[in-house]
C-alpha cells in the first residue's frame, strides 16, 4: 500500500460540517486517498472525483453515487482491512470515515473500470428481459446451484469474512414512554416537547449527528442558523436525565406491540476493529409505550434516458454534499424538477462558484421565492421541459433535453444538446412510510404530498414532519410539537411548556406530479430508463411485465426484482408504480403498493447474536461427574443440552474395540454408566396415583411402596412419545423418570393434563433431575459391588427385580432401584447431586476387584438393542403405538378411566393387521451391520420405485454375540416371523435378513432375575 | 414480538417468556371410548383457523408455567383480553 494518495479535486476550501484540521487517509479498491473527520465514505469519494463505484446488478452498467443517506442505491461496499473484519452491504453514504478505512466495491468482476460482464449491458435490454434469470437458467434444474454461484460472483452481494469477527456485539433490552424516530426539525421538537414533559425518551437517529434535512440547510430558525438551533435543542436534551439520545442508530424493525430493534453503530464508525474490546454494534431492542415517528423523506429522482450513468444525482444530494462535506461533486450541473424544492441544488451549486448550465423544470409557468431567486443569480430556466437522456458512459459528458406537452407524458418540438457533467433531478418527495408498513398497515396515496402516506395503525404510534407530507420546515416544528403534547396527554402526563420557534416563510408553487420523463422514441427503444437501480429494473421492463400479464403491483415487483434486495425500494418503488399504473391506464391508489418489510437497511448478524454465540449461544449441562469423564479420556456426546460420555476409548483403541470391551466387561462382570441425565421428576399429592394411570398406558393402582414399574406414555393419537421407570416412594409420592431429552416437554404434558383437564386431582409436579446424581451399576457382579459400600440388604430374596429401597452407600443417602436397560442384574444409585462425585469415585475403589468398566451411551445403545429394549425417539417417531412395538404387556384396557392413548391407539387405522411393527432383524451374513435408516423391500427385485415395508431404526455389532443385531419396522411384521426382508443400499449393495424376535439374548431374562 | 400480560403473574411480559399451546377450549370428551372414529379425529385434529379474533391456549412456560387463555386477533395480532382456565372469554369470535 506504498502508492501514492490521491489529492482531492472537488472539494471546496470552507463550508461543510467537516473538520480540515483532521485530514483522514483511506483505501478505496486498493488506492489511497483522503479525506477529513466528518466525512462520510461517500461523500470523501466524491471530493475525490471517484465517479465509478460499482457496477449494476444485472447489465453492469457503471454507478456512481446517487444520494446522500439510507435511500443511496449504488454505493453499497465491502468494507474491512482484514479477512477477519469483512462487513459486507455497508452504504458508502452513511458509513463514517475514519483513518485506514479499507473498502472495495463489491460488484466489478474483474474491477470496477473494465468489467467482464458489461458485454451484457452494452447489448442490453433484449439480452436481459425481466425474468431473465427466471427464464433462462430454471431449466434444466439440477444445474441451478452451478448458475447460482456465478450469478453472485457477477452480481457482488458481498461476502461474508471466512474467518471469525473478532469484535464484540451486544443487545440491550429498553423500555421508554416516547421513543422519537428520526432526529430532523420535528423529531427534534416531538423529543423536547415529550422530555419537558417528563416522559422518558429515546431519541435514535441513523446519521452521526442530529439535525436531519437541517444540517445541510440555510435555513434560519428561532433567529439563528438551523444548525445552531439543533445544537441548543440537543444540549438540552443531553440534560434531561431521563432522555436517551443515540446516533448512527437506524431504526430498522417496527414489530408487533410497539417493539422496536434499533441497530447502532458504535466503534465501526471510527475503527476496523474495536480496541480494548469496546462494543462495536449494538442491537437495542425496545418496548415502547408510544411511538414518534419522524423519519422524514426521501426525494425522487426522475426517470429519464441513461439516468443511471455516473454523474445523475438526486437534487438533495447535491445541496447536501456542498452544504455539509463542502464537496461539489462536479463542474457543469444540469437540475430536472417538477418542484420549487430542488432549486436549492442549482442556488447551492451557484453560490460554491460552479456552473450551473440550465435547471430544466417540467412546469409551464412556476413562481416562487426559489425559483425567483434562481432568475436573480441569472440562471437560464427552462420550462415546460425535460431531460429525455444523457450521453456518456462513465460520466455523464452531454444532457439532451426536449419540450413537454402540458401532461407531460410526450416530447414536443426539437431536442437541445448541452454540455454538462452532473445532471441533478427531483420528482418530488416520497415519505419514509417504511416503519409504519413494518406492522402490516397499508399505506395510503395522497394526491396533494403526491406521495403515500401512513395508514391506519394498530400501534400506539404518532407521525409528525416530512412522512406526513409537512415538508416546510414550520410546519415539521410544529407537527413536532403537537406529537409530542399528543403523547404527554396519553401517558396522562401534563402539557409541557414549548411553542413553535420562528421560522421563514417561502412561497412554493404547485409542485407537477410526473414521474417518467417521455423519450422521442417509445419506451421500449429508448435508452434505458432506470427506475430501481440496486435492481437494474427499467421503465421498459415494467411495461415488459405489465405487457405479459402481471399487472397486480405485487407480481410487477417479484417479475422485476423492483424493490428487493438490500434497497427495499427507496428511490424506486413510487416511479415504478406510476409507470405500471401509466401503462395500464389507471391511478396509482388502483395499482396500489407494495409493502415494506422489515429491515429498513441491512442490519449485520453479529448484532442480532448479540452475546448469543460461541460458549453462550446455548447452555451446557454437565453431570456431578463431569470432571471424571473428562481426566477419564470420555468423548462426549450431545443429547440436547446434556453432555453426556459417549464411550472411554484406552490409548490405542478404536471406537469399536473401545465399545467391544465396554460390552464384554459389563456382561462378563460390572460396568457403569452416568445415568444422572435421565428426566426425573418428583410427583406428590393425593391423587398422584390416580394421574399416572391416566397418563400412562399401563395401571398404577396397584403399585406398592418400594416398587417400580415401567410405563408408555401415549398421545392422544395413540402414539408413543416418551417412556420410563415410575418408583413409589410413598403413598401419594411417587419418582417418574423420562427420556433424557424428553424431560421437559413430559413435565409440560403432565401440568397441561393437570391445568386443562383435571384440576380437580391434587397433584403436584417438581422436575428433580439436577438434584440426583444417577450411576448405574450393571453386570452379574453389581450386587458384590454394591454390598462393599451400603449398609442395605441388596440380596435376591430382600431387594427382588423392580423394588427399590432407602440405605446408604458410601456413607451418604441414597436411593437404590433394582432395575435394568441392560438385561443385567443391575441397580441404580441415585444420591444427592454433590455427592454423586464421592460416590462415584468410591464404586471405583472398590470396583477394582470387579475390572468395573465405565461405559457410555453407545454401549448403552448396544446392551439395550441386545435386549430389544427400545429407545423412545429412536425406535419410535410419534407414528408408532404400543402394539406396533410389540408390547401390549405395557397396556391395560381394563383401567376404569380412559387413559391418554387408549381411545387413539383403536382408530381403524390404528388396528390394521399390516401396520409396521418393530420386530428384530437378522442379517444372514452375521458380520454385516445394517445402517439405521435403510429401507426394506420384500422383492429386491421389484421395479422401481419398490414398495418399501419399513426403516431400520437400531443397528449395532453385537461382540456378546458375535454377529450383528438390529431393530426395525416391517409392515405385518409380527406375523412374518422367520420370512426374508431386503434392504437395497446406496453403494448397490443388498443386505437379506431375517425378521426375528427383537430379543436377541437372554429371551427367558435369567440374568437379570438373580 | 408480543407484549402478553400473564393473568396469573399479574405483568406483562415479552413474547419469548410464552409458548403457544393452540386452539382454547377444545374440552377432552368425557367418554372417549364413546366416540366414533370420526369424532375422535375431529378432537385430535381439527382446528379453526380464523382471519381475526381466535380464542387460544398459551402456557408462561418461561415464567409461572401455568396455561391461561388469549383471546387474539390473527390479522392485527391485537390480543383483546387473556383470561384463566374455566374463565369463559367476555370478547367472543364471531
Amino acid at each position: 500500500m506504498a502508492q501514492q494518495t490521491h489529492k482531492e479535486t472537488r472539494r471546496l476550501s470552507t463550508g461543510g460540517r467537516i473538520d480540515r484540521s483532521k485530514p483522514i487517509t483511506f483505501t478505496f479498491n486498493d488506492k489511497q486517498y483522503k479525506g477529513y473527520e466528518g466525512d462520510t465514505l461517500a461523500s470523501a469519494l466524491l471530493a475525490n472525483g471517484v465517479d465509478i463505484i460499482g457496477r449494476s446488478f444485472k447489465y453492469s452498467r457503471p454507478r456512481g453515487i446517487v444520494a446522500a443517506g439510507a435511500e443511496e442505491p449504488n454505493a453499497i461496499m465491502q468494507l474491512g482491512a482484514t479477512e477477519a473484519t469483512q462487513i459486507p452491504n455497508v452504504r458508502a453514504t452513511q458509513q463514517a470515515l475514519y483513518d485506514g478505512l479499507v473498502c472495495k466495491v463489491t460488484n466489478g468482476w474483474p474491477n470496477v473500470e473494465n468489467d467482464l460482464m458489461s458485454w451484457v449491458g452494452k447489448l442490453g435490454g433484449k439480452m436481459m428481459p425481466p425474468g431473465f434469470y427466471y427464464k433462462t437458467f430454471m431449466y434444466p434444474k439440477s444445474m441451478w446451484e452451478t448458475y447460482e454461484s456465478y450469478i453472485r460472483k457477477a452480481a457482488g452481494l458481498g461476502r461474508s469474512p471466512k474467518e471469525n469477527d473478532p469484535d464484540r456485539y451486544d443487545n440491550m433490552n429498553q423500555h421508554c414512554d416516547v421513543l422519537v424516530v428520526g432526529g430532523g426539525p420535528a423529531g427534534l421538537m416531538a423529543a423536547l416537547t415529550a422530555a419537558r414533559g417528563g416522559a422518558r425518551v429515546i431519541l435514535a437517529d441513523e446519521q452521526n449527528e442530529f439535525g436531519g434535512s437541517l444540517l445541510s440547510s440555510k435555513e434560519s430558525i428561532g433567529n439563528k442558523p438551523a444548525t445552531e438551533w439543533v445544537d441548543d435543542v440537543v444540549k438540552e436534551l443531553a440534560r434531561f436525565d431521563n432522555v436517551q439520545l443515540l446516533t448512527h442508530a437506524t431504526v430498522n424493525g417496527y414489530h408487533d406491540h410497539n417493539f422496536l430493534t434499533i441497530h447502532q453503530h458504535l466503534t465501526d464508525q471510527s475503527f476496523d476493529k474495536a480496541p480494548n474490546g469496546q462494543i462495536c454494534q449494538r442491537l437495542h431492542r425496545v418496548r415502547a409505550k408510544w411511538v414518534v415517528l419522524a423519519t422524514g423523506a426521501h426525494e425522487r429522482p426522475l426517470v429519464y434516458g441513461n439516468n443511471d450513468v455516473p454523474g445523475c444525482m438526486v437534487a438533495n444530494a447535491v445541496s447536501t454534499y456542498i452544504q455539509r462535506y463542502g464537496v461539489v461533486p462536479g463542474k457543469d450541473l444540469v437540475l430536472m424538477t417538477t418542484n420549487d424544492n430542488a432549486y436549492r441544488a442549482a442556488l447551492d451549486w451557484h453560490d460554491a462558484g460552479h456552473n450551473v448550465v440550465a435547471i430544466v423544470d417540467t412546469r409551464k409557468n412556476p413562481k416562487g421565492t426559489l425559483v425567483e431567486a434562481a432568475r436573480e443569480r441569472g440562471m437560464t430556466v427552462m420550462l415546460g421541459s425535460g431531460v429525455v437522456d444523457v450521453q456518456g458512459s462513465k460520466r455523464v459528458t452531454g444532457v439532451s433535453i426536449a419540450k413537454l406537452n402540458e401532461a407531460g407524458d410526450q416530447v414536443e418540438g426539437a431536442v437541445i444538446e448541452v454540455k454538462a457533467d452532473t445532471v441533478a433531478s427531483s420528482g418530488g418527495w416520497s415519505p419514509v412510510i417504511h416503519l409504519s408498513c413494518h406492522t402490516g398497515s397499508r399505506p395510503v396515496w395522497n394526491d396533494e404530498v403526491v406521495g403515500f402516506l401512513p395508514g391506519p395503525s394498530q400501534q400506539q404510534q404518532l407521525t409528525a414532519g416530512a412522512i406526513n407530507g409537512a415538508y416546510s420546515t414550520a410546519a415539521a416544528l410544529e407537527q413536532g410539537i403537537n406529537v409530542g403534547q399528543s403523547a404527554l396527554e396519553k401517558l396522562a402526563m401534563k402539557m409541557a411548556d414549548v411553542s413553535v420557534p420562528e421560522t421563514e416563510t417561502l412561497t412554493e408553487a404547485e409542485p407537477m406530479a410526473l414521474f417518467h420523463i417521455p423519450h422521442p422514441k417509445p419506451t421500449h427503444k429508448a435508452p434505458k430508463q432506470f427506475v430501481d437501480l440496486q435492481n437494474d429494473v427499467t421503465a421498459a421492463g415494467i411495461e415488459l411485465a405489465c405487457r405479459e400479464g402481471f399487472e397486480s403491483i405485487e407480481h410487477v415487483k417479484r417479475y422485476t426484482a423492483m424493490g428487493f434486495g438490500t434497497d427495499q425500494g427507496k428511490l424506486g418503488n413510487i416511479n415504478g408504480m406510476a409507470i405500471a399504473a401509466k401503462y395500464l391506464k389507471q391511478s396509482i391508489p388502483e395499482t396500489g403498493t407494495t409493502i415494506f418489510r422489515p429491515n429498513y437497511t441491512p442490519v449485520t448478524f453479529g448484532a442480532i447474536a448479540g452475546r448469543d454465540c460461541g460458549e453462550l449461544f446455548d447452555p451446557k449441562r454437565y453431570t456431578a461427574m463431569h470432571q471424571w469423564h473428562m481426566e477419564h479420556g470420555a468423548k462426549f456426546e450431545d443429547v440436547g443440552q446434556w453432555k453426556r460420555p459417549w464411550y472411554y476409548p484406552k490409548a490405542g483403541e478404536t471406537m469399536q474395540e473401545a465399545l467391544n470391551r465396554e460390552c464384554l466387561a459389563t456382561r462378563e462382570s460390572v460396568g457403569i454408566l452416568d445415568a444422572s441425565t435421565l428426566g426425573k421428576i418428583d410427583i406428590q399429592g393425593k391423587d398422584a396415583r390416580e394421574f399416572l394411570g391416566r397418563v400412562y398406558t399401563n395401571a398404577w393402582a396397584k403399585l406398592a411402596v418400594g416398587k417400580c414399574r415401567y410405563g408408555l406414555m401415549c398421545g392422544e393419537d395413540g402414539m408413543v412419545f416418551d417412556d420410563g421407570v415410575t418408583s413409589c416412594l410413598a403413598e401419594n409420592h411417587f419418582l417418574m423418570t423420562t427420556t433424557t431429552g424428553g424431560a421437559a416437554h413430559v413435565l409440560s404434558w403432565l401440568e397441561l393434563y393437570h391445568q386443562t383437564e383435571w384440576p380437580e386431582l391434587e397433584v403436584y409436579f417438581t422436575s428433580v433431575t439436577d438434584h440426583w446424581a444417577t450411576m448405574t451399576i450393571s453386570g452379574p457382579n453389581s450386587r458384590r459391588l454394591l454390598e462393599t459400600l451400603t449398609d442395605g440388604d441388596v440380596s435376591k430374596e430382600s431387594m427382588s427385580f423392580m423394588d427399590w429401597k432407602a440405605m446408604t452407600v458410601a456413607g451418604v443417602p441414597a436411593r437404590v432401584f433394582r432395575i435394568s436397560f441392560t438385561g443385567e442384574l443391575s441397580f441404580e444409585i441415585n444420591v444427592q447431586a454433590n455427592y454423586g462425585m464421592h460416590v462415584w469415585k468410591a464404586l471405583f475403589e472398590q470396583g477394582k476387584q470387579f475390572n468395573l468398566t465405565p461405559y457410555g451411551t453407545e454401549t448403552m445403545h448396544i446392551l439395550r438393542a441386545e435386549k430389544g429394549f427400545i429407545i423412545a425417539g429412536q425406535d419410535t417417531d410419534g407414528s408408532v403405538h404400543p402394539f406396533d412395538l410389540g408390547m401390549p404387556w405395557a397396556v391395560s384396557m381394563q383401567k376404569p378411566f380412559s387413559f391418554i392413548g387408549k381411545r387413539g391407539m383403536q382408530r381403524e387405522d390404528c388396528v390394521r393387521k399390516d401396520r409396521k411393527q418393530l420386530v428384530g432383524l437378522k442379517t444372514t451374513d452375521p458380520s454385516v451391520v445394517l445402517p439405521e435408516g435403510a429401507q426394506g423391500v420384500f422383492d429386491p427385485k421389484a421395479s422401481i420405485p419398490m414398495p418399501m415395508v419399513g426403516h431400520v431404526s437400531s443397528s449395532y455389532w453385537s461382540a456378546n454375540l458375535g454377529r450383528s443385531v438390529a431393530m426395525g419396522f416391517v409392515k405385518g411384521g409380527h406375523d412374518k416371523m422367520g420370512q426374508k426382508v431386503y434392504y437395497p443400499l446406496v453403494d448397490g449393495r443388498v443386505v437379506e435378513a431375517e425378521i426375528c424376535s427383537p430379543v436377541f439374548l437372554d429371551p427367558k431374562g435369567e440374568r437379570q432375575n438373580v | 414480538m408480543l407484549h402478553i400480560y400473564c393473568p396469573h403473574c399479574g405483568e406483562s411480559r415479552d413474547e419469548e417468556e410464552f409458548h403457544p399451546v393452540g386452539q382454547a377450549h377444545i374440552e377432552r370428551p368425557k367418554d372417549p371410548d364413546a366416540c366414533s372414529d370420526k369424532e375422535w379425529g375431529e378432537f385430535l385434529y381439527f382446528r379453526r383457523n380464523p382471519r381475526g379474533l381466535h380464542h387460544e391456549l398459551w402456557v408462561h412456560a418461561a415464567g409461572c408455567r401455568k396455561f391461561f387463555n388469549m383471546t387474539r386477533n390473527t390479522q392485527t395480532y391485537e390480543i383483546k383480553e387473556v383470561y384463566k382456565l374455566g374463565e369463559q372469554p367476555s370478547v367472543v369470535a364471531e
